[in-house]
């Protein structure tokens, strides 16, 4: 099991503040792609992922645990 | 215990006490940075902002920052706090406090510290109009204002 945290526009477009899902895509690119197919309303083009509170360099080398917190962030606008 | 230096909070800012947590006597500077909320972006008119963080690493990266700065200008201490929630036009978003033997270093990793946050701290803000809102989605505003500052209306009040 993985849990996503969705903010801002995301989770507006969602909806829903977190998605769990059940079977563990292998990296964060695989992720990104399901989440693409299954949530079309999601916009992931410009969005940044972090893995238990650690920015995600390399989509595709970045290998999933159950367990893992996964957090899509968008842009950041603080300040 | 001493207060933490790197907050997120949804109570109003305080920037005198933030200042005072960086205040010791090997400082002769302080240089306090306070961000408020402008009524004009990009020509609207901004009712109220909503600022939503990802607050347990939001906190982590503002202390990140506090690390880089400790590195880059010895000597100096830095605290910040950002505020989430809704805030009217003219409250205090943000508050950065760098203290420093002399003026030069606070100022430099003032700076530093607020670019970073536009950067790297999972922050997010929404601008409210009265036509509508949008979650701003810019890290550094370099697309918003093409040509400088952003304009008034003086077909607005």
């Amino acid at each position: 099991m993985i849990k996503i945290l969705l903010f801002a526009g995301l989770q507006e477009a969602a909806g829903v503040e977190q998605l769990v899902l059940d079977r563990v895509p292998p990296t964060v690119h695989a992720l990104k792609k399901q989440l693409i197919a299954e949530y079309p309303v999601l916009r992931l083009d410009q969005v940044m992922v972090a893995v238990n509170e650690e920015i995600v360099a390399n989509e595709a080398e970045t290998a999933l645990q159950t367990g893992d917190i996964v957090a899509l962030l968008p842009p950041v606008s603080g300040g | 215990m001493e207060p933490s230096l790197f907050t997120i909070t949804d109570q109003p800012l305080e920037p005198d006490s933030i200042m005072r947590q960086v205040v010791r006597s090997e400082a002769g500077a302080v240089v306090l940075f306070v961000g408020i909320v402008r009524k004009f972006t990009a020509g609207k008119r901004t009712l109220y902002l909503e600022y939503q963080a990802y607050e347990s690493m939001a906190i982590k990266q503002l202390q990140r920052i506090g690390e880089r700065i400790a590195e880059q200008w010895p000597g100096t201490r830095t605290a910040i706090a950002h505020r989430i929630g809704r805030l009217e036009l003219s409250e205090a978003a943000v508050v950065i406090a760098v203290s420093s033997p002399h003026r030069r270093a606070a100022y430099e990793a003032n700076e530093y510290a607020i670019e970073r946050i536009k950067e790297i701290v999972p922050i997010w803000k929404k601008e409210i109009w009265d036509d509508g809102s949008e979650w701003v989605g810019d890290q550094r505003e370099l697309t918003r204002y093409p040509v400088g500052s952003p304009k008034e209306e003086s077909t607005c009040d």
